[in-house]
């Protein structure tokens, strides 16, 4: 019997401490958490804060880039916009560091790129599907029907075009609406669609923020949080922007599984345009909450040079990845400007 | 005629080890160019969190890789909140192999953490702990704290029971029969017991991989055989040399009580290294009130033989002091699998010496199991153990 459990114990341990290796390092490093607590390890710091260094999606390309299309004028003088949207759903994207997730996405990425338009503009979207499933584009906004992405199926391999009249001005989602919906969009197949007034807006430093989640388990429940898809990145990377200088977000919750999301500004507040379509701001505020597909342009700008957080204040959230930092950086030129001076 | 010997030998040689090459080949034709047949299929990949300590500003989790495939451990989380960590010696692990996330946190005791582990595919793994509680640092105090526990519930009720010995001694042979039958009664409850506890912990710790109650089965079973093998072994020595048949039974069943109660032990060591303190208090107690039957079980046999004082008190701490042992690496170096390997051959070991009493009252006895006495001895030996154990 003795014999046996012998036999037992030593090919469990053989098995357990076989695949060691030798030459692991026996280094130590010490870091600091974002939390305060530190730890001293001779093994690897699993930390998305602290390394999220490379990853193939850069949120902070996505943050300021809007594409305007390919301008052309029409005969009665309508500008037209055409874009080309490629959707695929085969992609493998490091979405946090070391978590490899399949999304499904418009050219490549999570969100898809943000189209941008003029009130009254003709946009008209060549739209393939690569895919290996059925997917469409469908914009909210005013257009026929025939153009809203719902019944007109594009099988893989695919193709559609859909045009319609940029409209009404404002902060609108785009997204896949093939069943099931939940699942396209969850996996990614969205993106911000802003029309602007004819008159356009005051020159500000402008940035889409689309709040997002993924569910690397399928259990319905999201599993990561996010400003722009990836977890923690503007914290670890925080957005420089200038006092005394205005900022527009362009703001889009498309949030599944959760009713709410929300967006809290330190140090200052905003004003809020619900989904963008008024000139003037319903509120001032720092905390506003989104339900699914909600959207506004929030506009503010700081007085103060420092670092300021921006997340969630449903604070699971953002200590899942939905947190980020503004590091506002002194403007002289501003400030000579508005003749103010701060600090020294 | 010695070389038609060796041929012979030679063919059943070749017979022996012909099905072996055939087996080889087939395993090396799997891994090799037959690999193309195991493509069907994904596989899931899985990990376990065996273990979860509380240290300062600190939680640990001990994760193995139960699963097909290698895995990478990138992420940890607690109460589904996602939190910086360490991962120790690296975040690879092949199968089987383990690997302790160190995750800076200041926990608060006695409140329940649920520890989660996300690996490379995005999937997330949890343990939930009913009540945090600080790792137990071994110290000299708490080695002898763990001692005099273990004396308390393991050594004196034994000892406490074997005093019945001068009354089962004067009684007359049937109600001896009770005696016997009461003790096999007593262990049958204690075997039963002992599984339940080792299937429960593989089923609470150990992953799907080790197939837990399986290995409970194949371990119960192979203790009983070595033991089993080993016991007539003393028996039959016991025939030709000082030592009597009831020392060498009574030695037996002391063997298999001591293993029975280093898993009582380790319960309780356990029970205090996750903090439930007041748990383990009622454990104690009741512990020692069931331990008092264990007693009797010793004694029954050594009856009938001379009194030996210095054998039966020795006998006694052969059963009682694995509880001190027991407490210490409950206590200390915890580890569901050997938890389940422990109980499993202390299930088997009593198994063993229920055979060996059941054999005795056959061969002293009337060569039946059905009268009187020994029925109505093990109904009320596993009627006194169960209204122990809801003490416990």
């Amino acid at each position: 019997m003795i014999v046996s459990i012998f036999v037992i114990i030593a090919m469990s341990t053989l098995y357990f401490t076989f695949t060691e290796d030798i030459s692991a390092q026996l280094e130590e490093i010490v870091f600091v958490t974002h939390t305060g607590g530190v730890i001293k390890t001779t093994g690897e710091v699993l930390d998305p804060l602290y390394t999220s260094a490379t990853l193939e999606f850069d949120p902070m390309e996505y943050l300021r880039e809007f594409n305007y299309g390919k301008v052309s004028q029409l005969s009665d003088g309508t500008t037209l916009r055409e874009f080309t949207i490629i959707a695929e759903d085969d992609k493998i994207m490091e979405v946090s560091p070391g978590v490899f997730f399949n999304v499904w996405t418009f050219n490549g990425t999570v969100p898809g790129p943000t189209i941008r338009a003029t009130e009254g503009d003709l946009v008209r979207i060549n739209f393939m599907n690569n895919g290996s499933k059925s997917h469409t584009m469908h914009f909210h906004g005013i257009h026929p029907a025939e153009m809203d992405g719902v019944f007109e199926i594009v099988g893989p391999g695919g193709s559609f075009t859909y045009e319609f009249k940029a409209g009404p001005v404002g902060v609108h989602p785009y997204h896949c609406h093939v069943m099931p919906l939940e699942e396209h969009i969850v996996r990614g197949l969205y993106g911000v669609y802003i029309v602007d007034p004819k008159e356009g807006r005051p020159l500000a430093d402008e940035m889409v923020m689309v709040l997002n989640g993924l569910d690397t388990d399928f259990d319905t429940e999201n599993n990561f949080y996010a400003a722009n898809t990836i977890p923690f990145y503007y914290q670890h990377h925080p957005i420089e922007i200038n006092t005394n200088e205005l900022i527009r977000i362009y703001v889009v919750n498309m949030v599944e599984f959760d009713p709410i999301n929300n967006l809290h500004l330190h140090g200052n507040l905003y004003h809020y345009y619900p989904t963008g379509t008024d000139t003037v701001p319903s509120f001032y505020t720092d905390m506003i909450t989104l339900s699914q597909t909600e959207r506004g342009i929030m506009e503010f700008q700081y007085e103060y040079p420092g670092k300021y957080l921006f997340h969630a204040h449903k604070v699971e959230f953002s200590e899942k990845g939905w947190v980020g930092i503004f590091l506002v950086k002194d403007n002289q030129i501003q400030k000579s400007q508005t003749g103010v001076d701060y600090g020294n | 005629m010695e070389i038609s010997n060796k041929s012979s030998k030679g063919k059943i040689l070749a017979s022996g080890i012909i099905p072996f090459v055939f087996l080889i080949l087939l395993i090396a034709y799997i891994f090799g160019p037959g690999s193309d047949l195991l493509d069907l299929g994904v596989p899931l990949p899985e990990i376990t969190i065996e273990k979860v300590d509380f240290v300062d500003s600190e939680i640990q989790a001990t994760v193995r890789n139960t699963g097909p495939i290698s895995v990478e451990v990138v992420m940890a989380d607690i109460n589904d909140r996602i939190q910086p960590a360490a991962v120790e010696p690296d975040r690879f692990l092949e199968r089987f192999e383990t690997a302790l996330v160190r995750i800076p946190f200041e926990w608060n005791e006695a409140e329940p953490y649920i520890i989660g582990i996300t690996i490379e595919d995005g999937t997330r793994f949890e343990k939930e702990i009913e009540a945090a509680a600080p790792a137990l640092e071994p110290s000299f105090d708490l080695v002898i704290f763990f001692a005099v526990i273990g004396t308390y519930v393991g050594i004196i009720p034994v000892m406490i029971g074997l005093l019945w010995l001068p009354f089962i001694k004067r009684i007359s042979k049937q109600k001896y029969h009770f005696f016997l039958a009461l003790t096999a009664g007593l262990l049958f409850f204690l075997a039963i017991d002992s599984i339940e506890e080792a299937i429960d912990v593989s089923d609470e710790s150990l992953a799907g991989s080790f197939n837990g109650t399986l290995l409970v089965a194949t371990v119960t079973v192979l203790s009983f055989l070595g033991l089993y093998y080993a016991g007539n072994k003393l028996v039959k020595k016991a025939d030709s040399s000082k030592i009597s048949k009831p020392v060498a039974i009574a030695l037996m069943i002391s063997i298999g009580i001591g293993m029975h109660n280093f898993g009582e032990g380790l319960a309780i060591g356990a029970a205090v290294g996750l903090g439930s303190i007041a748990f383990s208090t009622f454990l104690i107690v009741g512990f020692a009130l069931h331990n008092t039957t264990e007693g009797i079980a010793i004694a029954a046999p050594m009856s009938r033989g001379k009194l030996m004082i210095g054998k039966l008190a020795a006998m006694g701490l052969i059963a009682g002091s694995p509880a001190i042992f027991g407490a210490w690496v409950g206590g200390f170096v915890y580890s569901p699998f050997t938890s389940v390997i422990f109980l499993a051959i202390g299930a088997g070991a009593i198994f063993q010496v229920i055979v060996v009493i059941m054999k005795w009252i056959r061969d002293e006895g009337d060569k039946n199991f059905s009268s009187a006495a020994v029925v109505s001895g093990f109904a009320a030996g596993m009627l006194v153990m169960y209204l122990t154990s809801i003490l416990v």
